[in-house]
């Protein structure tokens, strides 16, 4: 086996045994990077000789005895999220050239706990998309299929980790961005209650629903990561001061006696594949054999949560696009006058999606709309939050499908807006609900596909979720 | 509900976006696409139903407000961002005419 191929745990048991080094570890990402990164184009920017200098520093501390739990690890971050120094695109040309002078709080953790910084992932420009197709530095390619996407927004982060690129990654979630790319690439990928880990120095798109979230090969790579990731932050007002469970003992738990809800409406939705529908119903029949109990429930609202997603989502995005003006940092374009500079700036530097949804919401949100629009999807949002609640009172858990297909041809939805904007349809209720959403991979399809099935959890009940997705991992 | 080009315009004026003529019929096609697929939320009934803001249900989140200083290495960094820079400050066209 491959360092790169490694889990955390596998890698953190062979620096801690002396069987390798940091910088071997560090050596085989960059090398796989090197091979690969040309196809999938999973990176945008890749730092090998400070991920060398970081990994020679690991090493050292190892031999000193002085280990965090991350020590010596290489990850990969999305180019939305900041880390000191390193140029952040987020997919979009408008910051091209954006070299930002702060760390994002989740980044700064992980590296704290030790992790070695690979390069910045190619993502749906500012977190626009669910395909990859929206960057503006090319989409990132399945590395399961080179002809199809990797999903998105945070596609490259999912790529990076299924093609054993970094041993995990960060990314960022709002509808789906990284759950649906965990689906179709295959990994496991979580996103966390909103509030649970801090947003500050990720760039915002809809804020009352954004989430910073990790990407691994297993769940207990994703338990330890929260772990370090999770906690309150004077730098994001939406963090919660609930204590930070030690996720990676409580997924040792046994889930027998569990009751886990199976949504009828998730199984009708929109799109859904039988072959996707018949591998996730196939893994849920299994549960019983892990002393679950499977629960038939309904949560009569789902249909609405697109549309809900796709009012409240454009209108919160386009007051936090107006930040990229072209002004203080960024690209700016030769204008006229001031009106020209930002006209042409963002037309330059936009690509049509983030366009679209700034216009969207621009309307939504103009005089006259505001109430049949924005305030109507507030509250069909309060309706589906009651579902989940109303749910939850008598399950523990719920279980879908990740995503309504497999991976699909780069270009096949491209044109088709809507199409394209129901591929978040099984992950956006619970972006709408702020609660959290598992994605492990479940099978694959007939033509070797990966199908991620999703596991979700009331308000900061991580540990449930994750131990489910754990006990169902090391079960086979 | 159908945009016309005209109020794709606006919208573009309002959103500070240059769009061409090919773009503002494109556009006129697909937001009226987007808003007749959210209409779809008028056949709920929400009467007596609250708006959701926010689902934490945190209240009154406040920092004393500080001045707080940065370094000279943290203000050059923010300077060296700056589109257009002169003696140490941000340029911009003029706002008034």
């Amino acid at each position: 086996m491959n360092l790169n191929e490694l889990t955390i745990k596998q890698a953190r048991e062979g620096l801690d045994n002396g069987d390798f080094s940091s910088v071997d570890l560090t050596k085989a990402c960059l090398k796989r990077i090197t091979e690969r990164n040309k196809d999938i184009n999973a990176f945008i920017t890749v730092t090998d000789k400070l991920a060398l200098a970081e990994a020679k520093e690991a090493d050292k501390k190892i031999k000193k005895g002085e280990i965090s739990p991350l020590t010596g690890i290489p990850f990969s971050v999305k180019d939305a999220i900041n880390a000191e120094d390193i140029r952040a695109t987020g997919g979009g040309k408008i910051l091209d050239n954006y070299i930002p002078s702060f760390e994002s709080t989740v980044i700064s953790n992980l590296r704290d706990a030790g992790a070695v910084l690979l390069g910045k992932t190619n993502c749906d420009a500012f977190g626009h998309g669910a395909s990859n197709e929206n960057s503006m530095y090319g989409p990132v390619k399945n590395p399961h299929d080179l002809e199809r996407v990797a999903g998105g927004s945070s596609g490259g982060s999912a790529a990076s980790v299924a093609d054993h690129m970094c041993l995990f990654s960060i990314g960022e979630d709002t509808g789906g961005s990284v759950r649906q790319p965990a689906s179709l690439c295959g990994v496991t990928g979580l996103r966390p209650s909103y509030g649970r880990n801090s947003r500050y120095g990720s760039m915002p798109m809809a804020s009352s629903l954004d989430t910073v979230g990790p990407f691994a090969k297993t769940v207990e790579d994703v338990a330890l990561l929260m772990e370090i990731m999770a906690g309150q932050d004077d730098r994001d007002a939406t963090t919660v001061s609930d204590e930070v469970p030690i996720y990676s003992e409580e997924i040792k738990k046994s889930v027998k006696g569990m009751k886990v809800g199976v949504p009828k409406e998730y199984f009708e939705l929109e799109g859904m594949e039988d072959e996707t529908k018949e591998i996730v119903m196939k893994q849920i029949e299994n549960l019983k054999s892990l002393g679950i109990e499977l629960v038939d429930v309904s949560l009569p609202y789902t249909k609405y949560a697109i549309p809900v997603y796709y009012v409240v989502v454009p209108s919160e995005d386009s007051s936090n696009m107006g930040r990229l003006d072209g002004i203080r940092y960024g690209v700016q374009a030769e204008g006229k006058d001031l009106y020209d500079l930002y006209a042409k700036s963002r037309a330059q530097g936009f690509p049509e999606e983030v366009k679209r949804r700034i216009m969207i919401g621009t309307y939504a949100l103009s005089a006259g709309y505001y109430d049949a629009y924005y305030k109507k999807a507030q509250r069909v949002r309060t309706l589906i939050i009651q579902d989940f609640e109303k749910v939850f009172e008598s399950v523990d858990l719920l279980v879908t499908p990740t995503s309504p297909y497999p991976a699909f041809k780069i270009g096949e939805k491209k044109d088709d807006v809507l199409a394209m904007y129901l591929a978040d349809v099984c992950t956006t209720p619970a972006s709408i609900a702020g609660i959290p959403g598992l994605s492990i991979p479940v099978g694959n399809t007939k033509s070797g596909l990966p199908v991620g099935m999703q596991i979700m959890g009331p308000r900061l009940g991580e540990s449930k979720v994750l131990q489910l997705g754990h006990n169902i991992l090391i079960s086979r | 509900m159908k945009l016309t080009k005209p109020q794709v315009e606006h919208i573009a004026k309002l959103a500070r976006l240059e769009l061409n003529e090919a773009e503002i019929a494109m556009y006129a096609e697909q937001l009226s696409a987007v808003l007749d697929y959210v209409d779809m939320l008028e056949e709920v009934d929400t009467s007596g139903v609250g708006e959701t803001c926010q689902v934490t249900g945190l209240e009154d989140v406040v920092r004393g407000d500080e001045v707080v200083s940065c370094d000279d290495e943290t203000r050059k960094k923010l300077l060296g961002e700056f589109p257009k820079n002169q003696a140490g400050l941000l340029k911009v066209k003029g706002v008034f005419k």
